[in-house]
């Protein structure tokens, strides 16, 4: 047994009814290094990490810390070994203090006022800015992560957990974030760093584990591996490439002007003065760190907000900003939305039930519906778009993300929308699916269909779209062709610094 | 001027088990469980408390049995919801319609039977008063007892680590399961003390409020207590001062009916739940008020991960 | 330790039994309670369950007593599909027999006699728009306010039984009654037709079980049927379809309301035949548990319905036979919702045993 090493995973498998999320995983972290554990959705990173948290207990395998032998029966245990983990969804209180949050997330009887003074403390050694006083739901999204890592950092960890942190930050964000990270590094703490980015491991890890459909398939030093390499241990091949041809631009269908709307409840943005056009043929891609605008404009874009000016959004001209999403539909307005489950679909009726929501061709005139027809048009989706399913009858939540969101993404873009617009198409999705996915997309768009594409992850943007957009405190930026983007340059105007340069001229 | 003392007597007593089974449901309510049971347990701990009080002839034991029989029918209730998750609404029903038979089953044989007499409660010195007297002070201890709760109520919510759990496990159960807080009994907890102190409630208004015992004796009590807590926007200390409003429009049927204003007594007796309506849309009306106030989870089904 | 798993898709088979399960750990409750009393627990079950069966005349009681409680449970499965909860359909109920009686009661104080096939009608028709202008207070309140349609509902049925008391007590008082709280007894013409002679039972069942295929067809085979339920599933899904939350509150009020002041107004056009301050006893309420026990389904409250009202005749039976108070009956209707309830958890989780971990 290498003493130097913080934690060893030995054979370590967790077997779930229908999958092995964990097959005698293998995992060595030493003392202040920083380790990638990298796998697409669905590998078993979250179910390792789980293990190793506390959460979940292994069916088999070993466990060493510091060189001894243990058991992580609880949450409460790991931190008292001193395990600390920051969650890609923050667990945090709105309606408390950024003290308070802390407060709760510590095991040791201290006092609100010391928690407080500990919080400015650890904030000051480590660069990371906080008001302790401030409720939670007045703070960006950066500034909650903050709030979570200093949570982690004043339980003193020997061991960091941070998974998927990057999703919600702008690339300047991220690099404060991995200086903050290596600072933790050279003081001894270890720190497992989840994530998908490869270019983010490759920057900022010493070493990597790969984990793909529950097994490692490699351990290795990301510095000095490609992009490409690390792709086909992840899943097993080089990324799929997309064909993409170049745009062919024809009349705007989609036109934005003025639209400016107040939110709606305490917790949103306000919209001001948004202008932007989608033409047929092409894709136009929204980026913008979560929590900037995105869900009040698609709301405004949908028709399920029907405050907007009529005139600030216009289809071929014709104002519909007041108009109900049945309305928006027949015009050929189709859209889908990020989350599946609740709102894409509904999770209990079946597949050919969840078809009426957006679909209405097999309803007569009288509200008659015709169920033979339903079923057809369920059975269709299913094999165009290769959705594994148990048939037009399986529950809509008995499908994997994936599969389901292959299945509503197939339900629009089978309606033959003269205009669609999707939000996170492929979040949560395996590698698999996404690709289909965006392979669809590109071919609507070669149809003649305009298309807009709102998404958190860059790449996925920079790869699909033939325009960029940047939505940021409920402001839109000027649009750019993806052509002459940068990441970094997007990564700018994510922070809302879009006149601060000289604009090129709009595409 | 003595009407008004006695007024203001009869509403702090009308007022209390409101206020009681109020501050119950409040501490429901901030861990997040929604319980419709409040008239139900109420009625079972109102039978239950008056059979405790004709048998022992104790004040004090006619409260701790409602106080038992309160908690037991809570915890039935929270196993129901908290740990098979079924739905909150249609649990908490059931229980109201068991409580509701179960108590006119068990009260057939209390119908009509009185209890013994007790001696009025004066507070020495402050009852010789003129008029804060007799308005303040020849109340029966419980309803002193009740301000004193609301006070430890705020304290507990506002300023202990406990409570604070308890507020953060309303407002996002998950979270406080990742960061390893036992939601479910914790959530227990509540419904338990909430259920308990429903049950002092009922056994108020059954010893010492009417005191006797006829079927459905509650008389929708527990449903006002539960439109309280919205109407307070979930806080202490306007759950009593509401419980109190209500306690009051309930008296003024009778101070109307002996002032002699020539309105049906049927038509004033509907004054408590229209005004019950009124306030409710009221406050209602600002939904934005609403949920800044409200614990985010309140009647939403938990699953630990 | 046992422990629950998420099912994948829910039980169809476990959403019938669940019911079933819940029926038979009532009446082994029922049987430890009738021992406790001092009762032979078989007599106890049997006059419970299968007295209320005894002949002829026994079933026509039960089903002139499942009348009312099909054609209330009808329009709160339409309700509780679409997550409205109307508590208050008692108070609805009330409201039907005051406006379906008020209708009896003018034509019989004016002396006007109109053919059967007219007046029934108009008494039946006045009950639904009674019931559904009460619904529309809860409604108006909830759309326009945001008020809780559970506390408002709810309210407005003790709200409704003073009405009721009023009236009765005063203006509409019989004045040959002998100061009785209650009206004259309707004129004839007003009564609803018998269907089996030597029995209570009258055309109401035949309408009842009219409005149950009615309800299927609406809730399973129409558009509209189909925006309630998804609202009532997925409110966020109802909204990204672009479905009237609003309009599916109204509907869902206005049927419940409806068919509530219709099973109130046949209660007074049917057995009763005059307004007193007994109009309903609980009939709403009970109603609810029927809901429920019947899955929501029409098919399964017209089977409920018969069950919980051989248990309110049960009830009777056991008054007079065995002397066990009447109260027992809502004890054990409390008891089947709850069970029912806990049962249902079936449906959707799997019970396992859990393993023990290695250390």
């Amino acid at each position: 047994m290498n003493p130097s090493l913080r934690l060893q995973l030995t054979g370590v498998s967790k077997q779930y009814p229908a999958v092995r999320a964990n097959d005698r995983v293998d995992l060595r972290v030493k003392a202040g290094e920083i380790h990638a554990v990298l796998g697409e959705n669905g590998a078993g990173k979250s179910t390792l990490m789980k293990i190793i948290y506390g959460a979940v207990q292994p069916d088999e395998g070993e466990i060493r810390w510091n060189g001894q032998a243990v058991t992580i029966a609880s949450p409460a245990q790991a931190r008292r070994l001193g395990i600390s983990m920051v969650y890609q969804h923050f667990s945090l209180f709105d309606t408390l203090t950024a003290a308070e949050n802390v407060w709760l997330g510590l095991d040791k009887s201290l006092t609100l006022p010391e928690v407080v003074r500990r919080i400015v403390e650890v904030a000051h050694t480590y660069g990371l800015d906080i008001e302790p006083q401030r409720p939670v739901h007045t703070l960006s999204v950066g500034e909650r992560q903050r709030v979570e890592i200093v949570r982690a950092l004043l339980t003193d960890p020997q061991l960091l957990i941070l998974d998927e942190p990057t999703s919600v930050l702008t690339p300047q964000a991220v690099d404060k974030l991995f200086v903050t990270l290596r600072l933790l590094a050279e003081r001894g703490c270890s720190i497992l760093y989840i994530s998908h980015k490869l270019d983010e491991i490759r920057s900022l890890c010493q070493h990597c584990t790969v984990l793909r459909g529950g097994k490692v398939t490699g351990e290795v030093d990301p510095t000095r591996e490609s992009n490409a390499s690390l792709s086909r241990l992840m899943i097993g091949a080089e990324p799929p490439q997309l064909l993409h041809k170049a745009s062919q631009a024809g009349a705007p269908v989609l036109a934005v002007q003025g639209l400016s709307l107040p939110r709606q409840d305490q917790f949103g943005v306000d919209l001001e003065d948004i202008a932007f056009d989608v033409r047929a043929g092409e894709i136009v891609g929204v980026a913008g760190v979560s929590g900037n605008g995105q869900q009040e404009l698609l709301a405004a874009l949908s028709g399920e907000d029907q405050r907007a000016a009529p005139g600030s959004i216009t289809l071929f001209g014709k104002p519909i900003g007041d108009h109900s999403p049945r309305h928006r539909r027949k015009e050929g307005l189709y859209f889908v939305p990020e989350e599946r489950l609740g709102r894409g679909a509904v999770p209990t009726l079946s597949l050919a039930q969840n078809t009426l929501l957006t679909r209405t061709a097999a309803v007569s005139r009288s509200g008659w519906v015709r169920t033979r027809q339903v079923a057809e048009l369920a059975e269709h989706i299913i094999a165009r778009f290769q959705v594994k399913a148990g048939g037009p009858d399986a529950a809509a939540k008995s499908l994997s993300g994936g599969n389901l969101q292959k299945f509503i993404v197939g339900r629009e873009i089978d309606a033959a929308p003269t205009l669609l617009i999707v939000s996170q198409p492929t979040w949560g999705v395996d590698v698999g699916a996404a690709a289909l996915i965006r392979g669809e997309l590109l071919a609507l768009r070669d149809a003649g269909c305009a298309l807009l594409v709102v998404s958190e992850e860059l790449d996925e943007l920079f790869e699909i779209s033939d325009r960029l957009i940047v939505i940021a405190q409920g402001r839109m930026s000027p649009s750019v062709p993806t052509a002459e983007a940068t990441i970094e340059r997007i990564g700018v105007w994510m922070s809302g610094l879009w006149n601060r340069e000289s604009v090129h001229a709009q595409a | 001027m003595n009407e008004i003392a006695l007024l203001v007597a009869a509403t702090l007593a009308s007022g209390t088990p409101l206020a009681l089974a109020g501050l119950g449901l409040l501490l429901n309510e901030k861990a997040g469980v929604l319980n419709l049971g409040a008239e139900g347990i109420m009625l079972v701990a109102a039978i239950a408390g008056f059979a405790a009080a004709f048998t022992t002839g104790s004040d004090t034991l006619a409260f701790a049995a409602g106080a038992l029989a309160g908690g037991l029918l809570a915890a039935a209730f929270g196993g129901l919801v908290i740990w098979l998750n079924t739905n909150q609404y249609a649990t908490g029903l059931a229980v109201s319609l068991f409580g509701y038979g179960f108590s006119a089953f068990v009260g057939v044989g209390y119908v009509g039977k009185k209890l013994a007499e007790s001696s009025p409660f004066e507070v020495p010195l402050l009852a010789d008063i003129p008029f804060l007297g007799p308005a303040l002070f020849k109340h029966h201890p419980m309803v002193y007892l009740t301000i004193a709760l609301a006070l430890a109520i705020v304290w507990f919510l506002y300023r202990s680590r406990a409570g604070l759990v308890l507020r953060a496990i309303g407002e996002a159960p998950e979270s406080a399961h990742a960061l390893g807080y036992r939601v479910r009994w914790v959530r227990l907890a509540a419904v338990v003390a909430g259920g308990a102190l429903c049950g002092v409630a009922g056994a108020f208004l059954s010893v010492v409020y009417a005191p006797l015992w006829v079927e459905g004796l509650v008389a929708g009590r527990g449903w006002i207590a539960l439109a309280l807590t919205t109407f307070a926007t979930w806080r202490p200390l306007r759950v009593l001062l509401g419980a109190y409003l209500f306690g009051g429009v309930t008296m003024l049927q009778f101070a109307l009916q002996g002032a002699g204003v020539n309105v049906a007594s049927q038509l004033l007796a509907m004054l408590p739940y229209l005004a019950t309506i009124v306030v409710l849309a009221l406050i209602s009306r600002n939904p934005a008020w609403i949920r800044i106030n409200m614990p985010a989870s309140l009647g939403k089904p938990f699953h630990p991960g | 330790m046992l422990r629950l798993e998420a099912r994948p898709q829910p039980s169809q088979a476990m959403a019938l039994v669940s019911p079933l399960i819940a029926l038979v750990l009532t009446a082994l409750m029922a049987a430890a309670l009738f021992a406790a009393l001092g009762k032979d627990p078989g007599r106890g079950l049997a006059v419970f369950f299968f007295e209320p069966l005894n002949g002829m005349r026994a079933v026509s009681e039960v089903l002139l007593k499942a009348t009312p409680l099909i054609t209330i449970a009808l329009g709160l499965a339409v309700c509780y599909r679409s997550n409205v909860w109307n508590i208050g359909a008692e108070g609805q109920v009330l409201l039907g027999a005051l406006a379906g009686g008020g209708v009896a009661l003018w034509l019989t104080t004016q002396g006007i006699v109109l053919p059967k096939a007219v007046a029934v009608p108009l008494v039946l028709a006045g009950g639904v728009l009674g019931g559904m202008a009460w619904a529309a207070i809860t409604a108006l309140l909830r759309d326009r306010f945001n008020a809780s349609e559970i506390l408002v509902s709810l309210m407005l049925v003790y709200v409704a039984q003073q009405l009721v008391n009023f009236l009765v007590f005063g203006p509409w008082k019989d004045p040959a009654g002998f100061n009785f709280p209650q009206t004259k007894t309707f004129d004839a013409s007003t009564w609803l037709p018998p269907l089996l002679s030597n029995t209570r039972l009258h055309v109401g069942i035949a309408l009842a079980l009219v409005v149950a295929a009615a309800m299927w067809v609406f809730m399973f085979r129409t558009y509209r049927g189909y925006q309630l339920q998804v609202g009532g599933l997925a409110p966020a899904a109802a909204r990204y379809a672009g479905f009237s939350a609003s309009a599916s509150l109204w509907t869902a009020l206005m049927i419940s309301g409806g068919l509530a002041g219709l099973a109130g107004a046949m209660e007074v056009a049917g057995p009763l035949r005059q307004l007193t301050p007994h109009i309903s006893t609980g009939l709403g309420f009970t109603a609810i548990i029927v809901c429920f026990v019947g899955r929501l389904h029409p098919l399964g409250i017209v089977l409920a319905s018969v069950l919980l009202s051989m248990m309110l005749i049960g009830g009777e039976l056991g008054q007079s036979r065995l002397g066990l108070p009447n109260a027992l009956t809502g004890v054990f209707q409390g008891l089947l919702l709850i069970l029912l309830l806990a049962c249902d958890t079936l449906i959707h989780y799997r019970v396992r045993l859990a393993r023990r971990i290695p250390a």
